[in-house]
């Protein structure tokens, strides 16, 4: 709001209907609605994400984003409304959820059929490359209980994308890592995207992440999408660019979050200011 | 313990399994001294040293042996049916609602009643051969492993059961791979339980009428006042019962290898 000029809104589906240049989506949602009972959650959500299109989904807790997550993992019914998404999904939870009683390459196998990837020695292999782009070459063999939460959060990724997923769910898989693992985390994520490419649906509660990693955020608010705005600041972001500190006050105050509210955050707080 | 207390500040470095057992030989000693003092009739009990010498008559000559073999197979047959029985009931009542609708609350009623008591009736339907005997075991071990497996499959993590949905695991995947795997620790204390009561249930069965079996050498031996004899398939009954929980808890170290408290031993 303070700095629309550098900020062209697009309009939601601006993208689809702008021609040929633009990929098909491989998501698609259409006046999409979701009822527990009487209470609407998410209200007639208008949504398409493109190939390989990284999207970020900020809202406060509440406002429905677990519940589009969900939908778009193919994990809730759709009643009301249209959802077309892409057989190749794949989500890292907030919690890596790694089955305990099986190592961790198996973990990133899990529901592959070692048949169908050519043997167990195939799979297995297969399982090895994941894990070494993700960092984790090291740990292969190890139980996931013994795995800290960065390098439980690091298998979980790479079983996600072993499965070469056209659309990759991150339900704030980072919001239980402690700060320094987050952001080595951020430039993993970047990085992975940048190799594979699939579309991919972040949901944070972290501005700041939203900014540095999206081509596009949305904020959910009340089951409604409030806003949809395509970040156009080229790629190595800093939290200390002004065009970013200008991004997170819009952000923030969309969210509800007046400028004197914002807490005193150490680090990035710090480094905004000094930008 | 204050021996033992007071060896140790002596710095003679004794193996802490020579302090543990210094009271139960000092018993055994005083035993010994009382029946040779006469102060315990052998008809009452007889002295260790006599226990030994029968433990071992009996061994030479093989009658412990067969009929320890008896007693094991009786056992090993009803924990089987047990194990079978109480892991298919729990698989439909934890697996299902309807399952569990069928199954639970007969279930739990049976549970509660003393299986103990039912030897009259089982004697009356199947007689007094081997049947009722193993019947006795199974349905006493069935009831562990049930209730145990049961609320171990219902105890799953939904989320790990979510995750498997979300990465295309079928309903059949999602039951060998996260279901079972996650109900395993429930399931093994079932079975120490159902073990344990699988012996009690032996002793019990094998005072009906028995031929052969650690509970007719028992029989037998009381009729010719034979404490001796008593008290070496005593201590048989309580080695089989260390002796199967000690299998259940390296099954568990196999089994459980996983499982953070298995990880920080080894």
């Amino acid at each position: 709001m303070q700095n629309p000029t550098i900020l062209a809104f697009r309009p939601p589906h601006g993208q689809a209907a702008s021609g040929s240049a633009a990929p098909a989506p491989v998501v698609q949602l259409r006046a999409f609605t979701r009822r527990f009972g009487k209470h609407t959650v998410l209200d007639g959500i208008d949504l398409d994400i493109a190939e390989g299109e990284f999207v970020a989904l900020l809202g406060r807790s509440g406002s429905g984003k677990t519940t589009l997550l969900r939908t778009l993992a193919g994990l809730d019914t759709v009643s009301e409304g249209e959802v077309k998404l892409p057989a190749a999904r794949a989500v890292a939870f907030q919690e890596p959820r790694l089955l305990p009683w099986k190592r961790v390459w198996s973990n990133v196998l899990l529901g592959l059929e070692p048949k169908a990837l050519g043997g167990t020695k195939a799979a297995r292999a297969l399982a090895l490359q994941a894990l070494s782009e993700v960092g984790l070459d090291h740990r292969v063999d190890a139980w996931p209980s013994t795995l800290s939460g960065g390098e439980a959060q690091r298998a979980a990724l790479a079983r996600a994308l072993v499965r070469e997923p056209k659309l990759l769910l991150l339900d704030e898989p980072f919001a239980s890592l402690d700060a320094l693992t987050r952001i080595k985390m951020h430039g993993l994520v970047a990085s992975l995207w940048r190799a594979h490419h699939p579309a991919v649906l972040l949901v944070t509660h972290d501005v700041d992440e939203a900014i540095a990693l999206a081509d596009r955020v949305l904020i959910l608010a009340e089951g409604k999408l409030i806003v949809e705005k395509p970040i156009e600041l080229p790629r190595k972001r800093h939290p200390g660019q002004p065009e970013f500190v200008a991004l997170r006050r819009y952000f923030l105050e969309r969210l509800g979050v007046e400028a004197e509210d914002e807490m005193p955050e150490p680090i990035a707080k710090e480094t905004m200011v000094g930008g | 313990m204050i021996v033992s207390a007071r060896i140790a500040t002596a710095n003679f470095e004794i193996p802490i399994w020579v302090q543990r057992s210094l009271t139960t030989v000092g018993l055994l000693l005083a035993w010994e001294a009382a029946s040779l003092a006469g102060l315990i009739p052998a008809r009452i009990l007889a002295a260790p040293s006599a226990v030994a010498g029968t433990a071992w008559e009996m061994l030479a000559s093989g009658e412990l042996e067969s009929n320890l073999l008896v007693s094991l197979g009786r056992v090993l047959t009803g924990l089987s049916i047990a194990v079978f029985t109480g892991t298919t009931l729990a698989l439909i009542a934890g697996l299902s609602r309807t399952g569990e609708l069928a199954v639970d609350a007969p279930m739990q009623m049976l549970r509660t009643m003393p299986f103990l008591a039912l030897v009259p009736l089982f004697i009356l339907w199947f007689g007094i051969g081997e049947t009722p005997k193993i019947a006795l075991i199974a349905l006493g071990g069935t009831f562990p492993i049930y209730l145990n497996l049961f609320s171990g499959i219902r105890a799953v993590d939904k989320k790990l059961v979510e995750a498997g949905n979300c990465f295309g695991l079928s309903h059949a995947a999602l039951i060998r791979h996260v279901i079972l795997p996650g109900a395993l620790p429930s399931f093994l204390v079932g079975l120490r339980y159902s073990l344990g009561i699988a012996w009690l249930s032996l002793v019990v069965a094998e005072q009906v009428n028995a031929t052969a079996g650690i509970g007719y050498l028992i029989d037998n031996a009381r009729d010719y006042m034979r404490t001796d004899i008593i008290v070496v398939c005593l201590l048989v009954y309580s080695v089989l019962g260390l002796t199967t929980d000690f299998i259940v808890r390296t099954l568990e170290r196999y089994a459980l290898a996983w499982r953070p408290s298995f990880i920080n031993v080894s």
